[in-house]
């Protein structure tokens, strides 16, 4: 049996979950054996039906009084339990913060080694060839992963998400984990709610990215009219934080935030590989740039030739003219 | 209050990475070198906590002798102490780099230096492991909150905060000692002053030689992503591009 462990948002799946669900139906289908998935905290029962769409033969969800909130290391300890009756072949987890945070968790409580975001997986007698990446995805590494169970994670944004063609009737089975207040020792504490009712990047469905080419903290206004025209939300490169034109939070890459918009309208951004780990999961992604020989012209699916500064404020007139 | 802070020294941030022949390792001859972006935020933190509360700070990495420089960049920063778990610069897994740290950790205790906090990167910029912070929590069996973007301290106890899945804050509260993974945008690093460098260099690097104990995870090759080249559409040049790029959101039902 292959488990997946969910990663979820108060019972929303997140489309990495979907991706690792995915990667691991084919794992299973591989080996020819079973895909159960587990879910925990609150809303976990959410996730049931869209877990069983991905092939999951069964949910496991796991109840404890103290589990509503999230505590790393007693999720692990409770897949660690679960996994104990069940022997899985191997354990995947999201390679979201959460999922590898858990994992981790999981390898270190279990003494096995762990593959963090894997993007292929080839099951072989002893170990697992896998194809991880490195860099936030500018360098890839091929391993032998060992350990039984195989623990890995998988990529967020790197494989396509696709529901299984014929998925097998719902099962769900509750799991009562026995843990003690050791395993709580990091749990959230209070949830802050963000301060302003400005679009987060993770939700946002366009988002206007400014890089080097912006040029000063002002040159950022035309981008904030653009983006609440279209509710939207601004996002840049580690050279505008390191600038300070930005707040750290807004930064999208490799050491910023990982973001999966449908639009990603990159303005005066090079597209340095370490940017575009945090944005190629964007659906589509149109560049504003000055310089027709950019990088990101050939990871854009469209592309402006221009100057940013003129070219945003044209784009919101249009809007609201039309 | 005393921490250790652990590093890594990697290519610079926005080097263009070329492999060897073998394929095993980067191909370092005409790169720069830097601490980990979230671990120099680790060693600024750590430095932070020094001047509030007092105490001692170590830094300590594993990696060839070359890494003296980003040791020596971090006691330029304010670190007292610096520790080389020297190797012959090949890639260690994540499991033998903790043993090696955690050995590294016993030793440093029996000459009396204890730790009240442990900071790491949240993953290192090269090899995004994600679980060597993890390992030396459960090791030493103590709490472990990874991703920090803030942290206080008093009374035993630190309060670390954490960005949240569609924004806002997670707040963490545990007991010291424990280990953090600091995420970059806890701070600004500092750059090192002049009399700071002058006083790095003069100071001792503690040296030894770990074994590699364990392992599990390991490295055939290294190969370069194929760049998938998109066919750019060019929409246009300058405004008049504006009225297609219009389109294009409200077709993608962006705009009503």
């Amino acid at each position: 049996m292959i488990l997946a462990i969910l990663d979820h948002h108060h019972g929303a799946i997140q489309s990495a979950s979907l991706e690792m669900l995915t990667a691991a139906r084919g794992l299973a289908e591989t080996l020819g054996i079973e895909l159960e998935a587990v879910a925990i905290g609150e809303g976990a029962e959410a996730c049931v039906e869209t877990a069983v769409s991905y092939g999951a033969s069964t949910v496991h969800l796991i109840e404890h009084d103290q589990l509503d909130r999230y505590a790393p290391e007693a999720w692990a300890r409770s897949v660690a339990q679960l996994s104990e009756d069940s022997s899985p072949e191997a354990i995947l987890g999201v390679g979201t913060e959460r999922g590898n945070e858990v994992m981790a968790h999981l390898a270190a409580v279990m003494d096995a080694p762990l593959a963090a975001n894997c993007m292929e997986i080839t099951p072989g007698d002893e170990t697992y060839f896998v194809t991880r990446v490195r860099w936030g995805g500018s360098l890839l590494e091929e391993a032998n992963l060992s350990g039984d169970p195989k623990l890995l994670t998988v990529a967020a944004h790197v494989l396509s998400a696709a529901p299984a063609d014929s998925p097998p009737a719902a099962n769900t089975s509750i799991f009562s984990p026995e843990l003690d207040e050791k395993a709580f020792r990091v749990r959230v504490k209070e949830l802050v709610k963000p301060e302003t009712d400005k679009v987060s990047l993770t939700d946002a469905k366009i988002i206007i990215g400014g890089g080097r080419g912006v040029g000063s903290s002002e040159g950022f206004e035309p981008l904030e009219e653009l983006a609440a025209l279209t509710g939207g939300a601004i996002g840049c490169s580690r050279a505008v934080t390191n600038h300070g034109w930005r707040p750290h939070a807004d930064q999208i890459g490799q050491t910023g935030g990982r973001v999966a918009p449908d639009l990603y309208i990159a303005c005066g951004i090079s597209g340095a590989i370490q940017h575009m780990a945090g944005c190629k999961g964007s659906k589509v992604i149109l560049a504003i740039n000055t310089d027709p020989d950019a990088s990101i012209l050939g990871k854009a699916n469209y592309a402006v030739i221009g100057d940013l500064h003129e070219v945003i404020p044209a784009i919101s007139e249009a809007l609201r003219n039309s | 209050m005393d921490v250790l802070v652990c590093i890594k020294r990697v290519p610079a941030p926005g080097s263009k990475i070329i492999l060897t022949d073998d394929e095993l390792m980067i191909n370092t001859k005409n790169l720069g070198f830097a601490i980990s972006p979230h671990e120099e935020c680790a060693v600024e933190e750590a430095v932070q906590i020094k001047e509030t509360h007092g105490g001692e700070t170590t830094v300590l990495t594993l990696g060839a002798d070359v890494s003296i420089e980003q040791l020596r960049g971090a006691l330029a920063m304010g670190i007292d102490n610096a520790v080389l778990l020297e190797t012959d610069g090949q890639d260690w897994e994540p499991i033998p780099t903790a043993n090696a740290i955690l050995k590294s950790i016993a030793d440093q205790k029996e000459n009396g230096r204890i730790f009240d906090a442990y900071l790491f990167g949240n993953e290192s910029a090269d090899s995004g492991g994600y679980q060597v912070g993890v390992r030396i929590a459960h090791a030493l069996d103590i709490p472990c909150v990874t991703g920090i973007k803030s942290i206080e301290l008093a009374d035993g106890k630190a309060i670390a905060k954490r960005e949240a899945i569609g924004g806002g804050w997670e707040i963490y509260e545990v007991d010291l000692p424990a280990v953090f993974t600091v995420k970059e945008g806890i701070n600004l690093p500092r750059y090192p002053s002049l009399p700071g460098r002058m006083r790095a260099k003069k100071k001792p690097i503690e040296t030894s030689t770990p074994e590699v104990v364990g392992g599990g995870l390991e490295k055939v090759r290294l190969k370069s992503p194929v760049e998938q080249g998109s066919d750019v559409e060019i929409l246009g040049h300058g405004t008049e591009a504006a009225e297609k790029v219009a389109e294009l959101i409200r077709e993608m039902g962006l705009f009503s």
